[in-house]
């Protein structure tokens, strides 16, 4: 199935300046495979090396931090999207 | 980056981070800044807790980042930046600021607590490199 995915400022020139994209795939890692596949600008900057997600991003399905659902193998349904943010951190320390 | 070099903020939103920050003591405190990123005029604080519950670091919650992404680009508006204390230090970007720094375009502000009144500045880090920006108060009711 294809899911709208969206894209934060910092990653859009990658995309061609667009704020959303829409990927086919049946979970969240399989979509952004695809999307780093079709747009290697984007490559180290969602996924790392080996393929897991990116300590500097947050990704949403929906509402929900897929880092408290199933990760990368979390499953898609129609209608879901996807949205991509940097985490915003840092400190004193 | 963005056009402008200096952050528009009015004395309320000022005030409002600086609350914010003192509120989350002996945390760090930290929020976003939506606006617009042309003018770098910030339209609303959205202060957020800071996951970490950390004197040290902090990160913004996710999903509060989340809600004001999307309700800012429902305005036409956007993130255009953080801020966050530093309970004992100066509001200089530490190393972790630097290093951790998402976006060259936004505008990192710092609210130092170290001090009686509190000290607030507001920075862009573009590849590592800091470069001070003024914050001019653009109070529009008075």
């Amino acid at each position: 199935m294809s899911v709208e995915l969206r894209l934060p400022t910092l990653l859009r020139p990658a995309v061609n300046g667009s704020a959303t994209v829409t990927i086919e795939g049946e979970t969240v890692g399989e979509v952004l495979r695809t999307l780093v596949a079709e747009h290697p600008g984007l490559s180290g900057q969602v996924l790392t090396d080996d393929g897991s997600l990116h300590r500097f991003v947050n990704v949403y399905l929906n509402d929900d931090d897929v880092r408290y659902l199933d990760q990368l193998d979390t499953k898609l349904a129609p209608g879901d999207t996807i949205s991509i943010l940097p985490a915003v951190a840092g400190g004193a320390n | 980056m963005s056009s402008t070099t200096k952050l528009l903020l009015e004395t309320s939103q000022l005030n409002e981070m600086i609350a914010h920050c003192l509120h989350a003591l002996p945390f760090e405190g930290c929020g976003l800044l939506v606006g617009d990123p042309i003018s770098a005029t910030v339209t609303r604080i959205v202060p957020t807790d800071n996951v970490e519950k950390s004197a040290k670091i902090y990160s913004v919650d996710p999903l509060a980042h989340l809600k004001a992404d999307r309700a800012a680009e429902a305005e036409g508006l956007a993130v255009i930046g953080v801020f966050h204390s530093h309970t004992h230090t100066d509001p200089y970007p530490s190393p972790t600021d630097i290093a951790q720094a998402p976006d060259p375009t936004w505008h990192y502000v710092l609210v130092s607590l170290r001090s009686e009144v509190a000290s607030t500045r507001s920075y862009q880090i573009v590849d590592g490199v800091v470069i001070e920006e003024p914050i001019e108060i653009h109070d529009v009711s008075n």
